[in-house]
């Protein structure tokens, strides 16, 4: 019995870990019904750059995402203005291609730079330092930080789209660029300025990734699809509707490890297939 | 409206003549095996089998409006229905090409249900998630090899000469088919719905349109063509895994394909594939350098080219080799108070 109270707790850590991942893709998807295949890729990206500057320059994991953090924010505004509007239209397909051309080339380019082994973002003391809950019942310290700091991005995300001035222009844009334009405000740097938050995120989730477990050049598609399931299962009403929907998919490939380490990852997506196909909308959908 | 009497026209003086080099090039190239080296014909089937799922991906994403990452799903369904009729059926593996195409076919309709939930972006993730379910459930099956895979054992009996010709004519069937099917399709009522609903869906739901049904017809007959693609990739190849059968990169690269050869054309994705193919033997030694060429065409194709080789050729000289547009002429005893005769755009 406790080992499987244990499972699930360590299934919700790791959830937190996937709901960082989806928050990213469901905001940029929220703001502008864009859905960015390389935002796994992007993951990976910020992952590797984390690692190259704490084994090239020896700085904390701290500080490189104090480095990182204002150069991703930097990379997706300016992605954003000279890329992805251009892409976007009523008609997906312009979107999900450049998305998934920029998937393969940060594929290559990142094997082409680091090979293709997995490489891990060193945390000192931090990578094995554990405390006990009860008897029995073990977490990590950095699993657990990884959680608190997705209730956090996801709670400052939240009072971010509901009490801020640029919260209200995402919204407004979101529910009806052509009015919102009326309105005075510039959809494209909208946009641009909420690919640059999705990116803080990305930074983040990339460093925390590298730091849990390992990254190899090839692991963003994965990535992708965790985010997605995240997203779906949540449902698109709110930042904290993604956080249960990563926290969902987290507990059930834990489940699913238990059982037989093969079956881990199918369990994550035919729990999130099953979902969708009962409840098509999510399970924590928009409310008016 | 008066009741002119009018005529709708689809062919094309260039259609026509299309029509015929394409038949004497299937009759010429059918007798291939007594002249061809293997190489070349290994070669061919390679591309038979790219063009095939190309051409599906385009019917989905080009005519349908349905951007799928997941079709790799019914290739590897194709390919590993072949090889479990073969290697456990003890069925000649000829002929288990069209039955693994149909168990494709027939395997698109449960999963239609749930990929049909999601639409636009999502529907792309969507499958590419059914894919991969697919992929891990046979990764983790041993008796068809687990993540390892397996050999077509069930070829062993079959002399190498008959066994290379027989599957060069086999793809060089299924491909002339697999184009004419796609042109059939489009040219018919089903298909002419299909380009109503591309370009509005409410528009054409209106008109008695019903697009559950027409989306559907679509998404089994691309899984067809998938299965049938793979089935053939897999006779050809002697040796299936499911990471080889179930890749996302058998989607990138038809994606290529078809924006740079042009979407939603017949003669786009046949270019494509001859350009894919040539980028192949030039520069494939360069490795991952070319993996992100190929990904650097695809943006520029998408964001400066949206119509592609064949939609810059086709739109400056006005050359349509399969027409599925109808254009409508007028009578000219009537048509004289309404004008000239019109062109109905479609």
């Amino acid at each position: 019995m406790i080992e499987w109270l244990n499972t699930i707790v360590q299934g919700v850590l790791l959830g937190g870990l996937y709901a960082l991942f989806a928050m990213g893709l469901s905001l940029i998807f929220g703001v502008m019904r864009l859905t960015n295949i390389a935002h796994g890729d992007f993951i990976v990206l910020a992952a590797f750059g984390a690692f190259a500057l704490t084994s090239q320059t020896g700085i904390g994991p701290l500080g490189a995402l104090a480095f990182l953090l204002p150069l991703s924010v930097a990379f997706g505004y300016a992605l954003q203005r000279v890329v992805l509007n251009a892409t976007l239209a009523r008609d997906p397909l312009p979107s999900l291609v450049v998305t998934f051309g920029l998937s393969i080339i940060i594929q290559n380019v990142l094997q082409e730079i680091f090979s293709a082994d997995p490489r891990s973002i060193r945390a000192g003391e931090l990578t094995t330092a554990s405390v006990q809950l009860v008897e029995g019942i073990t977490v990590g310290v950095l699993p657990l930080l990884i959680f608190v700091v997705a209730v956090l991005v996801a709670g400052s995300l939240q009072w971010l789209f509901v009490r801020t001035t640029i919260g209200c222009a995402f919204r407004a844009t979101s529910d009806d660029r052509d009015t919102a334009e009326l309105m005075g405000l510039d959809a494209r740097v909208v946009y641009a300025w909420a690919s640059g938050l999705a990116f803080a995120v990305i930074a983040i989730a990339g460093l925390l990734q590298g730091m849990r477990t390992t990254v190899a050049p090839a692991d963003g598609p994965g990535l992708l699809l965790y985010a997605f399931e995240a997203v779906v299962i949540g449902g698109l009403g709110s930042f904290w509707g993604t956080f249960a929907g990563g926290v969902i998919l987290g507990v059930t490939q834990a489940i699913g490890f238990r059982l037989d380490p093969g079956w881990g990852i199918w369990l994550g997506h035919v729990v999130f297939l099953v979902i969708l196909l009962v409840r098509p909308a999510g399970l924590f959908p928009r409310m008016r | 409206m008066s009741a002119a009497s009018f005529t709708v026209h689809q062919g094309t003086a260039a259609s026509r003549i299309a029509g015929i080099v394409a038949l004497v090039g299937i009759a010429f190239l059918s007798t291939a095996p007594w002249w061809a080296e293997s190489g070349w014909m290994r070669e061919f089937n390679e591309m038979a089998c790219y063009l095939i799922f190309a051409m599906m991906w385009n019917l989905l994403a080009g005519y349908g409006g349905m951007v799928s990452i997941g079709q790799q799903a019914y290739l590897g369904l194709g390919g590993y229905v072949l090889v479990a009729l073969g290697n456990f059926a003890g069925l000649n593996p000829f002929v288990a090409v069209p039955i693994a195409a149909v168990a494709a076919m027939i395997a698109a309709f449960p999963i239609s249900r749930i990929a049909f939930r999601l639409s636009g972006g999502h529907f792309a993730i969507g499958t590419w998630v059914i894919a991969e379910v697919l992929r891990l459930t046979i990764a983790n099956i041993s008796a068809i090899g687990g993540g390892s895979g397996t050999s077509l054992i069930a070829l062993r009996g079959i002399d190498r000469a008959t066994r290379e010709s027989v599957t060069f004519w086999l793809c060089l069937v299924s491909v002339a088919a697999s184009v004419g099917l796609v042109y059939w399709f489009l040219r018919s009522r089903q298909g002419l719905a299909l380009l109503a609903i591309r370009d509005s869906e409410g528009a054409s739901e209106s008109q008695g349109v019903d697009v559950g049904r027409t989306k559907l017809w679509v998404y089994v007959v691309a899984a067809f063509g998938c299965g049938l693609a793979g089935a053939l990739y897999f006779l050809g190849n002697l040796r299936i895994s499911p990471d080889a059968a179930f890749s996302v990169n058998w989607t990138a690269f038809s994606i290529f394909i078809v924006m740079v050869g042009g979407i939603a054309t017949i003669e786009g994705p046949i270019i494509g594939v001859i350009v894919f193919f040539l980028l192949n033997r030039l520069f494939s030694d360069y490795g991952t350098w070319y993996l992100v060429g190929l990904g650097l065409l695809a943006i520029l194709a998408t964001t400066r080219f949206p119509k592609g080789l064949w939609g810059y050729v086709s739109s400056r000289a006005g050359l349509h080799l399969f027409p599925v547009h109808r254009r409508l002429s007028i009578d000219e005893a009537d048509g004289a108070e309404q004008g000239k005769p019109m062109k109905a755009a479609s």
